[in-house]
């Protein structure tokens, strides 16, 4: 299995918008070379802001560069740019509508080392509870460059968000990245199987298990946690017995109450959130926290067994 | 030197928004009227002599551009763009109304003359050196005027901001602090101290003077001086909150209190008698 960083992703996007897109710009706020941006400086220098240690100011110069036609990427990780940077974020571009993006790396429990204060387990809850905001999680590195040229063309402020590590690439989720659209990668009837963002291989691995186990297993695959495709997950309340949605994020405010709250106004089934609790993370390898964290497909297998 | 036809002018200019400013809190019972009356005279400076704008024409690329940073203070905001025909003046009995285009804070895509959403203090000025750096990468020449209150410099991003502007040499910035030693709780001083603030604002890499912020002459050449800078300009302009309205000068209850039908009526009486 072929491994990749959708941070790389993230970047390779870029480079590859700039060439015909002049009113691309990129900030970051001195990590660059860990968003991966440096990359782009390397290119464009002239099209990259480094903003230093200034998220706060980032977002709301971003917010300026937009108001003047440009498209800025402004980047850093998802921590600073969802909890510290949250206000400029809700006033400065989601509330007016701005056309910025925000690149944010290192999301996620599997950032690991730096510990708690550095992985952003709440971020998509606060990304997609601004009004105007899209917010896009891709799944692997071919992916998150789709995400991020779609971002581009996108009239409007979104939140992309990607990782730290090299995750599995994950060939089926190479189909047209539209956003707002899941990706059906199985069909099935017994039960579905939700993921956004890295769990999208977890959820297919857990998928084979329980298929060789003699169910029938749908899985949708969704890189758009807003606007959520609201269909898909309607058909699949009414098509299938129940809902096992799997990210790497809190289980509050994230794709579980997502479609949690979607399925219990349209179609209540039974539903079970894979994610991290309630609870802050520690420091360790990637892997070792998916583990420990319970984000692995045998922790998807177990919670589709409760409904089964 | 300015002809004082024109400073007389300007002066009566200040009255009638000073009235529209009491008018529309009133008539609201919601607004910040003692910050929009003691920065009436800098925004009628700006807006009817200095500034190169197009009310009928907003978004003419060429614009000089004015950004609010002290987002409470829109009664003069939006009376000053009434008045140069950028909406009706009809639509000031609207503001703070359900419906209307005139929010509490700036909104920038509601409202024709407003050039960007401020309101949480600090933000207005960031996002003022964002737009000044895109004009800079187009190679264009007009000025960003960004206006922010005394107390809001407190923020932290106010100072990101400064770091920032001296880095990219925004040259075409002008900065007002809006300087009156008032905020919501008291005053600056006692709440959260900013003296010496030129100092610091020099320590950033801006280029600072210090102006009477009522006085015509003085913010009307010191324009044209900052206009010969090489860096950010920062003019700290002294004003008293509530000027034009003697009970409410120098008091921070009007900070966000509006008038009442008696107190209203006395503030529209001394701004008549001042024409």
């Amino acid at each position: 299995m072929e491994f990749k960083q959708t941070r790389q992703g993230y970047v390779d996007g870029l480079k590859e918008l700039a060439k015909d897109h002049d009113n691309l710009v990129v900030l970051d706020a001195d990590v660059a070379k860990a968003t991966k941006t440096y990359e782009f400086e390397d290119e464009y220098p002239d099209r990259f802001f480094n903003c230093g240690v200034q998220e706060q100011n980032m977002l709301s110069v971003a917010a300026g560069l937009a108001l003047e036609g440009y498209i800025p990427f402004a980047s850093t990780f998802g921590v600073f740019a969802t909890c510290r940077a949250g206000d400029q974020m809700r006033n400065s571009i989601a509330y007016p509508k701005l056309n910025v993006k925000i690149g944010a790396t290192h999301c996620g429990i599997s950032t690991g080392g730096d510990g708690a204060s550095h992985q952003a387990n709440e971020d998509i809850a606060i990304a997609r509870v601004f009004p105007n905001m899209t917010v896009l999680v891709p799944g692997d590195y071919e992916e998150a460059k789709q995400a991020t040229i779609a971002a581009a063309k996108h009239n409007g402020p979104v939140y992309l968000r990607f990782g730290r590590d090299a995750y599995p690439v994950v060939e089926e989720v190479h189909t047209d990245f539209t956003i707002g659209k899941a990706k059906l990668l199985r069909e099935g009837t017994d039960i579905t199987i939700i993921t956004t963002g890295i769990m999208v291989s977890e959820g297919l691995q857990a998928a084979d298990t329980l298929s060789q186990a003699g169910y029938s297993v749908r899985v949708l695959h969704l890189p758009t946690i807003k606007p959520l495709d609201v269909e898909a997950v309607i058909a699949a309340a009414k098509e299938t017995k129940g809902i096992i949605t799997a990210e790497e994020h809190s289980i509050i405010g994230g794709l579980g109450e997502a479609v949690a709250g979607v399925v219990g106004e349209h179609h209540p089934c039974p539903i079970i959130r894979v994610g991290v609790q309630d609870v802050f993370g520690e420091s360790g390898q990637a892997d070792e926290l998916l583990d420990l964290y319970g984000l692995r497909a045998k922790n998807i297998v177990e919670a589709a067994r409760r409904i089964l | 030197m300015i002809d004082e036809e024109k400073i007389i002018e300007l002066k009566k200019k200040a009255v009638e928004i000073r009235r529209e400013i009491v008018t529309m809190v009133h008539r609201a019972n919601s607004g910040h009227v003692g910050g929009s009356l003691g920065a009436t005279d800098i925004l009628v400076a700006l807006y009817y002599h200095v500034m190169n704008h197009r009310p009928d024409q907003p978004d003419w690329e060429n614009r000089d551009r004015f950004v609010l940073s002290k987002g409470h203070c829109t009664p003069v905001i939006y009376a000053v763009l009434a008045d140069c025909g950028y909406f009706p003046k009809e639509d000031l009995k609207m503001f703070r109304r359900p419906g209307s285009h005139l929010q509490g804070h700036p909104h920038q895509p509601k409202t024709p003359g407003i050039e960007a959403n401020t309101g949480t203090l600090g933000l207005g000025i960031s996002t003022g050196l964002g737009m000044a750096l895109g004009a800079k990468l187009r190679g264009q020449s007009h000025y960003y005027y960004i206006m922010c209150g005394d107390g809001e410099i407190q923020e932290g991003q106010a100072w990101e901001a400064a770091m920032f502007a001296n880095k990219y040499k925004l040259d075409n910035v002008i900065g007002f602090v809006d300087r009156n030693y008032l905020q919501t709780d008291g005053n600056s001083e006692d709440i959260m101290p900013l003296d010496p603030l030129a100092p610091k604002w020099e320590s950033f890499g801006w280029k600072v003077f210090t102006i009477d912020g009522h006085d015509y002459q003085q913010i009307i050449q010191t324009v044209e001086d900052a206009k010969q800078e090489t860096q950010p300009v920062m003019i700290i302009a002294n004003t008293t909150k509530g000027k034009g309205v003697s009970f409410m000068e120098n008091e921070v209850s009007w900070h966000g209190t509006p008038p009442d039908k008696e107190a209203y009526e006395n503030a529209l009486k001394e701004l008549t008698d001042g024409i």
